[in-house]
């Protein structure tokens, strides 16, 4: 089935899927949003995130707040065009 | 293979909405402020009878002593009311979902509405000093729409729907000053009640 060549590997996993989700209408989403959003566990989620890094889809912007550090992301281009590439494809397969 | 898919594509949408839109507004909360709105307009009808003004025979701009204060007066009570009950039944609808009250998505459509809302009611303050009474309520309107068709990017569109309406009522309110108060109950009350309903059966 070539159609399923399309599916990215790197969008598999549902955070994933939601962090690109909520990452393409919002711009700089900071951690503890992210993970009001997709209810998962810190680990679990900075796990997908470093991921999402890694493959260049996501940007990590730290600064301090007072004392405390705030992490925030940003989806580049790359992974813009990526994330749209995988709901075309999926989109794809629906209609069969 | 294909309800994954389905899964997915439905998590995607989800997950944008939530996370770019407030989506535990009330329809409910739209009535109630409607049904506010409605006393409200009976009472200042009543107040200017009080004042032994018939609204829409005599009423053209005058004033007498006290009449202007009460009426103020009466707005504020009619604001506080609507706006406190609307949050208190949002509030509710969130927790009920499980949702966060205080996010950013919130930040932003309290700003959007109220950034508009405010500067517009700082300039029918103005008009209420010169004694341009018979340009407020279609003023009034007018701001609300606007004020909503702003706000409608950050939760259910329908609200922009609202906000056209509202606006455009305002322009027709004022062609017609002299109805500026029949105009502001179908806009502030009966429109509410109506948007109300429609968005408490749709989104319950």
């Amino acid at each position: 089935m070539s159609l399923l060549q399309h599916l990215n590997k790197d969008f598999e996993s549902r955070v994933r899927l939601g962090i690109m989700s909520v990452l393409v209408v919002n711009t700089w989403v900071d951690f503890l949003e992210m993970k009001e959003h997709l209810q998962v566990t810190d680990g679990n989620l900075a796990s997908h995130i470093n991921a999402l890094e890694q493959k260049k889809y996501i940007e990590v912007k730290k600064e301090f707040v007072g004392k405390k550090t705030k992490t925030s992301y940003k989806a580049t281009k790359v992974g813009r065009e990526a994330f749209e590439k995988h709901i075309n494809a999926l989109e794809k397969l629906l209609r069969g | 293979m294909i309800q994954d898919v389905k899964d997915d594509l439905q998590h995607i949408r989800k997950m944008m909405e939530q996370s770019s839109r407030f989506i535990s507004l009330s329809g409910l909360s739209g009535v109630v402020a409607g049904v506010i709105a409605l006393a409200g307009a009976y009472a200042a009808w009543y107040i200017f009878k009080q004042h032994h003004i018939n609204y829409f025979n005599d009423y053209r701009g005058g004033s007498t002593p006290g009449l202007v204060s009460q009426l103020v007066l009466l707005a504020i009570v009619v604001l506080v009311a609507a706006i406190g009950l609307g949050v208190l039944i949002t509030v509710n609808k969130t927790q009920k979902q499980g949702l966060k009250i205080w996010t950013s998505t919130t930040k932003k459509l309290l700003i959007a509405l109220f950034v508009p809302l405010a500067l517009g009611g700082l300039f029918c303050l103005a008009a209420l000093y010169h004694g341009l009474f018979e340009i407020i309520a279609p003023l009034m309107l007018l701001v609300y729409g606007l004020a909503l068709i702003n706000a409608g990017k950050y939760t259910f569109s329908d609200i922009q729907n609202l906000g056209y309406c509202e606006a455009l009522l305002g322009i027709i309110a004022m062609c017609w000053p002299v109805y500026g108060l029949v105009f502001w109950a179908v806009g502030f009350g009966l429109l509410h009640i109506i948007y109300g309903l429609l968005m408490y059966k749709k989104y319950r």
